[in-house]
């Protein structure tokens, strides 16, 4: 017992010579979820409530050349099993070599420039349990070299380790109606989650030019099913996961208040290859009717090659969507958004808002509305599943 | 020939004097620039303090690093630290006389570095009645200048000059610029919106000398006349010689800002 004592001032000793900055913060929030249909099964919850606390400790020393981030995740929620976790968004240490930066430990990166999905961005996992948006991300083992220079930016990327994507459970809600088995994943590599994925990117801003250019291989964040039954005779979706190459290629155009984006890539597998892009622009009205307040017009084209056998339901669908930005003391805002099928006019709608109700309270408002779902698309699941979502924060 | 003689005479003459004022103005503002040329790298930390209407106040923390830059705009890196929500989410600003502002924002959420359009400039920073082109790095080219007389402002000897953005989307269509004879730094500012109307009066607070030569002023206060809302910007920890590089305005460098 006298240990732990001896371990405590051995840290802290460490961190009072060693350490030249440290830093703590971050957020704890409560968050329910509101239906507005019955759920489509009865395992299903109808209502939910959630809670969530997301710390990040910092150090460095030697001028801020080497650091440490630690940032832990923990979701408790009260309908599903499955969105209960915890996980390291980052655990990662940095060092400056000079030319080169390394980085090594749990780290997420972000890649691409659209707003309506990111087709670019194949480094980490999704953490699907926490919104159908895909925005949330487990970290991902990595050791990474990375250098900027008048030439440009170059990141390179050793991926040691596979994560598995997050599903909601069978009493959740926003889910397929078949139940996932995330337990009995099965890969196309003989080495499994232990396969070593590379990555590579390069991006450079020339003028009013923002461009990238990415490359990753290895197994691939977003699985295909098998389908089967379980020990009770009921249907079940296994996750494989299958290799793949990816192309990508990120342009943004900066031209007085637009912003003009495109996201491509080349996916090729040993099943198939195919192509996405999203393209669009974001067109920015400042300072409307002589007030603060600035409204953003966001429309992209979302395509995939495959067409019908697409994984995502954006095969050719248009994104309407508009920022508005209210310019005042509590940073309010509110976001806006349709998805359209271009060919079947299956139609989402979308609502974000937030706004700041004190030094460090935050509420934030999200709603999703399905309409128009056609049985055989993947939306059709969710066509009970319109919600209006409440989250509060505390920041520290 | 004597008619057109007169014609001309009349019709050079207020240009001739117009152009000896715009040229005095220029003179100033380019006396003020060459003396604070050469502080290299520069960080600070920054409080800023919004007041309403009814004086209940707001505050907002941040730091910030610029680097010199010899044949263009300096580049600046803002990064927020409170109110806590948005800690950590950074600016980067590449500055140019002529041509607009690149600007790149930091989401550290999302780990996501957006390219912005510099267009907003005349919108809000932060919620404060500073807009971003208050406190964008102010190179000459930015404006034309007109110089109007000499004025004694609280026991203080000032150039008054009046100046005009060049820049298309600033919010303003005139400035008034009170700049201290002495030490060649602004001791305030009256900017007219684009109805030309009066609009925001800056004032800069006790200035303190760095480095032997270079004038910083310690609190910036914003009252905007038409709101009754103010703002004071108070400069903190004011350090040069820092070493600062390039490789520290980059994108690379936005995304592990601190």
């Amino acid at each position: 017992m006298k240990s732990l004592p001896h371990l405590t001032s051995i840290i802290l000793l460490i961190a009072s010579y060693q350490t030249e900055a440290y830093d703590f913060s971050g957020n704890i929030s409560i968050e329910s979820k509101l239906f507005n249909h019955q759920p489509i099964q009865p395992t299903q919850t109808h209502n939910d409530i959630s809670f969530s606390i997301n710390p990040e400790f910092y150090t460095s020393w030697d001028n801020d050349n080497k650091s440490i981030t630690i940032e832990p995740f923990l979701r408790w929620d009260y309908a599903d099993n499955e969105r209960t976790h915890f996980d390291f968004r980052e655990f990662i240490f940095y060092r400056n070599m000079g030319s080169w930066e390394l980085k090594a430990g749990l780290g997420k990166i972000f890649w691409g420039v659209t707003e309506s999905q990111h087709l670019v961005d194949v480094v980490n996992q999704t953490d699907a349990v926490e919104g159908i948006e895909g925005e949330e991300k487990l970290g991902q083992p990595m050791i990474s070299f990375s250098m900027e220079k008048n030439w440009g930016a170059i990141d390179l990327y050793i991926l040691p380790y596979f994560r598995k994507r997050t599903f909601t459970g069978v009493d959740g809600r926003l889910r397929p109606q078949i139940k996932i088995d995330n337990n009995n994943e099965s890969y196309e590599s003989s080495e499994k989650e232990k396969h070593v994925d590379y990555a590579i990117r390069y991006n450079r801003t020339l003028g009013d030019w923002d461009f990238g250019i990415s490359h990753f291989y290895g197994t691939n964040r977003e699985p295909e099913f098998i389908s089967g039954l379980d020990n009770n005779g009921s249907p079940i979706l296994t996750p494989i996961y299958y290799l793949l190459r990816q192309s990508g290629l990120d342009i943004q155009l900066v031209n007085s208040d637009w912003l003009w984006k495109l996201e491509a890539v080349h996916k090729k597998s040993n099943q198939q290859a195919y192509n996405a892009l999203t393209f669009g622009f974001e067109y920015t009205y400042v300072g409307i009717m002589e007030t603060n307040l600035d409204i953003g017009l966001i429309t992209e084209y979302l395509y995939d090659s495959r067409k019908d056998q697409a994984t995502t339901p954006f095969q050719r669908d248009l994104m309407i969507g508009a920022r508005l930005n209210f310019n005042d003391t509590q940073s309010s805002e509110v976001l806006i958004g349709t998805i359209i099928d271009i060919g079947n006019q299956e139609r989402s709608f979308s609502l974000e808002a937030s706004t700041r109700l004190t030094e460090n309270w935050k509420i934030n408002l999200d709603g999703r509305i399905f309409s128009n779902n056609k049985s055989s698309s993947l939306l059709y699941n969710l066509r009970n599943d319109d919600y209006i979502q409440i989250e509060l924060q505390y920041y520290y | 020939m004597y008619k057109l003689l007169i014609i001309l005479i009349i019709f050079l003459s207020p240009s001739i004097y117009a152009q000896s004022a715009e040229q005095k103005g220029f003179e100033i503002v380019k006396e003020a620039d060459k003396r604070d040329t050469g502080w290299k790298d520069q960080k600070s930390i920054l409080t800023m303090i919004l007041f309403n209407r009814q004086g209940q106040k707001s505050t907002r923390k941040m730091h910030n690093r610029s680097l010199e830059m010899e044949n263009d705009g300096d580049k600046t890196m803002i990064i927020f630290d409170q109110p806590r929500d948005i800690k950590g989410t950074a600016f980067l600003t590449y500055t140019h006389s002529t041509r607009p502002d690149d600007q790149w924002l930091y989401l550290p959420a999302l780990k996501r570095v957006k390219r912005i359009s510099s267009n907003n400039k005349s919108g809000p920073f932060m919620g404060s009645e500073f807009a971003y082109e208050d406190l964008a790095s102010q190179e000459v080219d930015k404006y034309t200048y007109k110089y109007l007389r000499d004025e004694i402002v609280d026991d203080t000897d000032t150039f008054v000059i009046e100046r005009f953005p060049t820049y298309k989307h600033s919010g303003y269509t005139k400035q008034i610029v009170y700049i201290d004879k002495k030490i060649y730094q602004p001791i305030k500012v009256i900017f007219y919106d684009r109805k030309s109307t009066i609009l925001k009066t800056l004032l800069f607070i006790e200035y303190h000398l760095h480095m032997e030569k270079y004038w910083r002023p310690t609190i910036m206060r914003m009252t905007n006349h038409q709101t009754g809302k103010s703002t004071d910007l108070i400069w903190n920890e004011i350090k040069f010689k820092n070493n600062f590089s390039e490789s520290d305005f980059n994108k690379s460098s936005l995304k592990r800002a601190r």
